[in-house]
């Protein structure tokens, strides 16, 4: 059997909802194994969250819960009891790596922040992913995934090529900038790894969701502060002029494309695509400066040709002809991709509450050790006897007394 | 002086756009010494233009190639020459990672595919990134960012429903980017372990997918094809971005009762939060577009930060739409350094982002400025290779340092 990439390393998470469950799981699926940690009878909110199989709710049949935690032990342990923090500490010098994701000053006030961990376990790593961080005036602020995606500068930043921009700045789709934060998590999480490799310390990382989305629109988002260089204020004059790129979002006979044709060849590509139209002859669109220059009168003649073209000739044409044309794809397509399919971009995963379903797998393929899910999402307390007798030592007798007591 | 998390793993980065460079400088902020590849022959296009800003006046003036390649070094190597490919092969030798985002089958047409690299750096760990992926129907396919968020899905559920979707640039890229620098840091993790380097493929239309994969879900569990909804949500009301004085904006998002009957009382109380279209979480999420009209009737008569001040002591979730001159004067971002000014010796003194993950003991590393094209030919060829100055003036001569 193939090795995995982060075999061995043992991680604890008590996160809920997206991102800190999906730092947890872009470990566990590479081989990592990770203690998912909710609260008796109640669990993650995410088990509430749809979509549910067949739209009916139960906490083990949500697909947003499902996708987050595959390859995930799952043990209940109620923190708020003195037995249940003693077990967290315990849990602790076992884990390599603990990720979560409660208001700052919790863990704290419970003891189990990581000044007190690092005592017992001076190598464990411990990433705490807020919305606003752990330190400043917001620190406390509450906010949805609503609220610090727009705090990144990313919802303003897309007003500005949108088709409504008399309307309000809006999110990105789904709970993408939670992911995004995971992400950037999970990697600031293992390069710790790496340097404790070196040096045999554990550290803390503080991790804000608002400041993994300002990153990614790091060009824009300094746009303002450096207003007067003057390469920057001739940026934002030609964001001003409607930018001159050639293409963008456009409308075909059934559906949307986005062309993004920027070099000379490209566009005679896309000049081939439409049957080399005359009015392609014209001064104003010879080269791609002057191109550029005339952009919004290129784009829309190129606009009158696709209005009576599918989205898959355009797509497909377009592709063929060495033009960066992208299919603007729902999940259905995504789901029937010849693509992703041939790559295997969609697994079947069994589970005992939904049967086989199909997940999205992952974005990489190692050579050596490859993604894999083992397990699917755990149900609800579905490890504590692995976890409490097998591994902490107590007895079934213990088990069942911790139960009746509401510790897990 | 603390040392840096990837202090000693040195990157050959042969990638170029954004895609690429990003991934790569993610890593030079953890203090990987990241070595850039690159040649007038075939120039990184940010040096030269952004897409939809125009032309830069030259190569070092770009400040978004700034913005994508801080604390590297840059070489410059001439691909059409063979001794060029040779000496690539050479810093590969020294080298933890290679990166590469071309097309798939460029790099191994030159010589410098991951088979090529392998025979000369067995554990090298080597980055594949694509617009599809180098495997698959459609492994030619071209792609910049605006394409392959298409391609993902993320555009299909971006805007408002009755309405254009919303087209999505240069942070798809990054999105890209952040997930092969997890990638590879995932190989060096397993490097370390066992001594043994790998190829990761990786498809930047698969990144973006992966990102909305719940959405998803909800097709393969139930045959629903969502589609987009602005600001909305399926559970929670109001969620939405409400308008503010002089144009700005601020979101508000509720999520539980004890929530609505806060940001009610906040707000003082008006007489249509006691209407019965409003009267529970049910009703509120069914009438929303009324809702949502009372509400911004209050969020217009304050600024975004009136709104947050005064609703956030209710314990409600409320927070400014930013604009790129909000966040340069956000007084919690102040405190956090989120931005840092650096020094470049051509476009001066520039506020960029600063790293965003906050390490105790091993910090991201300060910033140094993008290197300059070529910037580095000395040092590279002459210290990390031992090369004599004779020698790299000849290659320079020859085109081939070029």
């Amino acid at each position: 059997m193939a090795r995995k990439a982060l075999q061995g390393v043992k991680v604890i998470e008590i996160a809920q909802l997206v991102a800190g469950p999906y730092c947890a799981k872009l470990l566990a699926d590479l081989g990592a194994e990770v203690v998912k940690i909710e609260e008796p009878l109640v669990g993650d909110q995410a088990r509430r969250r749809e979509p549910f199989l067949n739209d009916v709710p139960h906490p083990e049949r949500s697909g947003l819960f499902l996708y987050l935690n595959t390859n995930k032990l799952g043990i209940t342990l109620d923190l708020k009891t003195e037995t249940g923090r003693g077990i967290f500490r315990k849990l602790a010098d076992w884990a390599d790596i603990l990720i979560e994701d409660n208001p700052p000053e919790v863990l704290e006030a419970l003891g189990l922040d990581y000044k007190n961990l690092k005592a017992t376990n001076p190598r464990l790593i411990m990433t705490s992913i807020t919305p606003f961080g752990q330190t400043g005036p917001y620190r406390n602020y509450k906010a949805y995934p609503l609220n610090t995606f727009h705090a990144g500068g990313e919802s303003c930043m897309m007003l500005r090529m949108s088709s409504t921009p008399e309307r309000a700045p809006i999110k990105g789709p789904g709970f993408m900038g939670e992911y995004d934060c995971g992400l950037s998590a999970a990697t600031a999480t293992l390069c710790a790894l790496y340097a404790r490799g070196m040096t045999g310390s554990g550290q803390y990382i503080d991790i804000s969701k608002q400041e993994s989305a300002i990153a990614l629109e790091r060009l824009e988002n300094v746009l303002y502060p450096n207003r007067h260089k003057e390469e920057t204020r001739a940026m934002i004059n030609a964001a001003a002029r409607g930018a001159g790129m050639v293409g963008g979002l456009m409308r075909c006979k059934d559906g949307y494309i986005v062309l993004a044709a920027m070099q000379e060849a490209e566009w005679q590509g896309l000049v081939d695509l439409m049957g080399e139209p005359a009015w392609v002859n014209d001064e104003r669109f010879k080269g791609e400066s002057n191109r550029s220059q005339h952009a919004k009168e290129a784009t829309s003649l190129v606009q009158e040709w696709m209005m009576d073209q599918t989205k898959e000739e355009v797509f497909r044409g377009g592709q063929e002809r060495g033009v960066p044309i992208g299919a603007v794809n729902s999940p259905e397509d995504l789901v029937n991709s010849p693509q992703l399919k041939f790559r295997g971009f969609f697994v079947g995963i069994d589970h005992p509450e939904t049967g086989k379903i199909t997940y999205p797998a992952a974005p990489y393929q190692f050579s050596k050790t490859p993604w894999a899910v083992e397990r699917p999402a755990p149900l609800l307390g579905q490890d504590n006897e692995d976890i409490y007798c097998t591994l902490l030592g107590y007895t079934r007798q213990d088990m069942v007394s911790m139960r009746e007591n509401g510790v897990i | 002086m603390n040392r840096s998390a990837l202090e000693g793993v040195r990157i050959a980065d042969f990638s170029w756009a954004w895609a690429g460079p990003y991934a790569t400088m993610l890593l030079a902020l953890m203090g990987a010494e990241v070595i850039k590849i690159e040649s007038r022959q075939r120039l990184d296009h940010v040096r030269l233009r952004a897409l939809g800003f125009g032309v830069f006046r030259g190569v070092d003036w770009s400040p978004f190639f700034n913005d994508l390649n801080l604390n590297k070094m840059s070489v410059t190597l001439n691909f059409s020459q063979p001794e060029a490919v040779a000496l690539a092969k050479r810093l590969v030798q020294i080298s933890d990672v290679a990166a590469q985002n071309m097309r798939p089958g460029v790099m191994d047409r030159l010589g410098l595919g991951y088979e090529d690299l392998k025979k000369v750096r067995p554990d090298i760990i080597y980055l594949s990134s694509s617009a599809c992926g180098a495997t698959g129907p459609e492994k030619e396919y071209k792609g910049y960012a605006p394409t392959f968020g298409a391609l993902g899905g993320a555009v299909h559920l971006t805007g408002y429903p009755d309405a254009a979707p919303q087209q999505m640039m240069g942070s798809i890229d990054l999105r890209s980017a952040a997930t092969s620098a997890f990638a590879i840091i995932a190989a060096l993790c397993y490097r370390q372990a066992t001594g043994e380097g790998q190829l990761i493929d990786l498809s930047s239309q698969e990144t973006i997918s992966a990102l909305i994969a719940d959405v998803i879900m909800d097709y393969t569990m139930n045959g629903r094809n969502q589609t987009r909804k602005a600001n909305r949500d399926e559970a929670m009301a109001p969620h939405n971005c409400y308008r503010c004085q002089d144009g700005k904006w601020v979101t508000i998002a509720i999520a539980s009762e004890e929530e609505w009957k806060a940001f009610c009382s906040a707000m003082g109380d008006p007489s249509w939060t006691q209407d019965d279209r409003f009267s529970d979480a049910y009703s509120r999420q069914r009438n929303q577009d009324e809702l949502d009209k009372q509400v911004e009737a209050w969020t217009v008569n304050h600024t975004p930060y009136q709104v947050t001040r005064i609703l956030q002591k209710a314990g409600v979730a409320a927070f400014p739409s930013f604009d790129s001159k909000e966040l340069s004067s956000d007084r919690h971002l102040k405190e956090r350094d989120a931005f840092r000014e650096i020094e470049h010796p051509v476009m001066g003194k520039r506020i960029v982002v600063a790293p965003h993950w906050k390490l105790s003991d091993t910090p991201a590393r300060p910033y140094r400025h993008a290197p300059l094209f070529g910037e580095h030919n000395e040092y590279v060829f002459g210290e990390l290779l031992g090369m004599r100055p004779g020698e790299i003036n000849e290659l320079k001569e020859k085109e081939i340092i070029y």
